[in-house]
């Protein structure tokens, strides 16, 4: 378990309990963050649940692979913290995360 | 939806039109055919399997009843394969524009290459909307395009001596920077990073025109478009450092994929919810009667995007598809496994 707050473009937080083995995206989905749209439900195949990881939480998050690094080219205003949320599974040691969500989904 | 009578002789005649030929379209095929009803699908895609073979082809679906596992891919070449004794006809690269009610109740779809088709009945199979080139979100784009921003080529001769700029790391940015370096003034590949998705041969080939001096290659995002009454003549390209390069330009290419848009549905007078198609759960019927409508763009209570709810959709609509066309004919209900006029028609 652990706790990821979504930070929204208007700087609203949301601060949710997300489980063991589940994805970023699944967790802002089913609660419901905006911004966060998943088109294709999390098969790594659209850009639309692109999230800025934290600066200080990059490094437990890790690098897209070459398949996510292929679709953050469909992305906006992709930058060096860029992720695709549903690449990004949840573990305690992620306890704590902080993502922001960009102004647009592709 | 219009009415109007059918006359001009270049209409393709069939019984039904599916629109879309993702799986539930390709499915539908099966079910209307043993119902001896022809279908021709035509589908804004290049090849059939919609969702399932331009999003995911290698990817791993699990809840296709008796395949544990299946890739996009499989599932559609397992499809056109049980629906082949059918002779479905396609048409491909093409989007249905408009439909009109004819006097005798019959159909006539119009597409965007011009071509018509008359149909006695329509099934709309068109998953999440028709495939469409994704805007690159770059501010105030909408005022160039089709004057000097593109989102595909149909004349090369219309980019002949012009400062072209490609957007984009696949196989589309990668063949057409090829194809258009020797007939443009000048020509720029902007990509976010210096790695590209597409074919490696068609990398090679590019970076030996950038070392050549004949194209340019920049590594950034664009950033700004210059230009007026829709004509461009320059953009601004933030590289990595964040740095803003200025870059001549009277035609831009985005290659940024394709997205998914309801697009003509929304105009052809059927009730809609929340861009999808109200149907009932009996004849998968639409508010129009001989319009139907099945797989991920129908809603109705329940509904679940499943591609196996899609498949009996499908069932359930040819039936009253087939009741719609010949409303006093007496459909007897058989099984494939027993029944010997089906497994004539399957040609087993």
């Amino acid at each position: 378990m652990a706790k990821i707050t979504y930070i929204t473009h208007d700087g609203t937080q949301h601060a949710v309990d997300a489980p063991n083995g589940s994805t970023v995206m699944e967790n802002a989905i089913k609660n419901a963050v905006p911004g966060i749209e998943a088109e294709c439900g999390g098969a790594c195949a659209c850009a639309t649940c692109h999230v800025y990881v934290d600066e200080a939480w990059t490094q437990k998050t890790g690098e897209p692979e070459a398949m996510e690094e292929d679709m953050l080219d469909f992305a906006y205003e992709v930058q060096p913290n860029s992720r695709l949320s549903c690449q990004i599974k949840v573990t305690d040691e992620l306890d704590g995360l902080v993502v922001r969500v960009p102004e647009r989904q592709a | 939806m219009g009415t109007a009578t059918a006359q001009s002789d270049d209409i393709t005649e069939t019984d039904i039109v599916i629109v879309g030929a993702g799986p539930v379209g390709l499915f539908a095929v099966f079910e209307l055919g043993l119902l001896d009803l022809k279908c021709r699908l035509i589908d804004i895609l290049d090849r059939p399997g919609g969702q399932c073979t331009e999003l995911y082809p290698e990817k791993p679906i699990y809840d296709i009843p008796a395949w544990p596992e299946i890739s996009g891919q499989g599932l559609t070449d397992r499809l056109m394969e049980q629906i082949a004794p059918f002779d479905p006809q396609f048409q491909f690269n093409t989007m249905v524009t408009a439909l009109e009610r004819l006097e005798d109740g019959s159909f006539l779809v119009s597409t965007d290459d011009g071509t018509k088709v008359s149909a006695k009945v329509v099934v709309v199979a068109a998953g999440g909307g028709s495939f469409q080139p994704k805007r690159p979100p770059i501010a105030g784009i909408e005022a160039f395009e089709g004057k000097s921003v593109f989102y595909s080529v149909r004349r090369m001769e219309d980019f002949r001596d012009h400062d072209i700029v490609i957007v984009g790391g696949g196989d589309s940015a990668l063949d057409w920077t090829l194809a258009l370096a020797p007939v443009a003034r000048s020509l720029s590949l902007v990509h976010r990073r210096d790695a590209f998705r597409g074919a490696p041969d068609s990398v090679n080939k590019m970076r030996a025109l950038v070392d050549a001096g004949q194209i340019d290659l920049h590594i950034g995002q664009v950033a700004h478009l210059s230009g007026t009454d829709g004509q461009l003549d320059r953009i601004s390209i933030k590289d990595k450092g964040g740095d803003l390069v200025d870059v001549a330009c009277t035609r831009m290419l985005p290659f940024f994929g394709l997205t998914m848009k309801l697009g003509p549905i929304a105009e052809w007078g059927i009730n809609l919810n929340e861009n999808l198609i109200s149907v009932d759960t009996e004849k998968f019927q639409t508010s129009e009667p001989g319009i139907f409508a099945i797989g991920d763009i129908n809603t109705y209570p329940g509904k679940l995007k499943l591609i196996l709810s899609g498949f009996h959709e499908a069932a359930l609509m040819a039936h009253a598809a087939k009741k719609h066309i010949a409303p006093d004919e007496r459909i007897v209900f058989q099984y494939t496994t027993s029944s010997t006029s089906l497994q004539k028609k399957l040609g087993v």
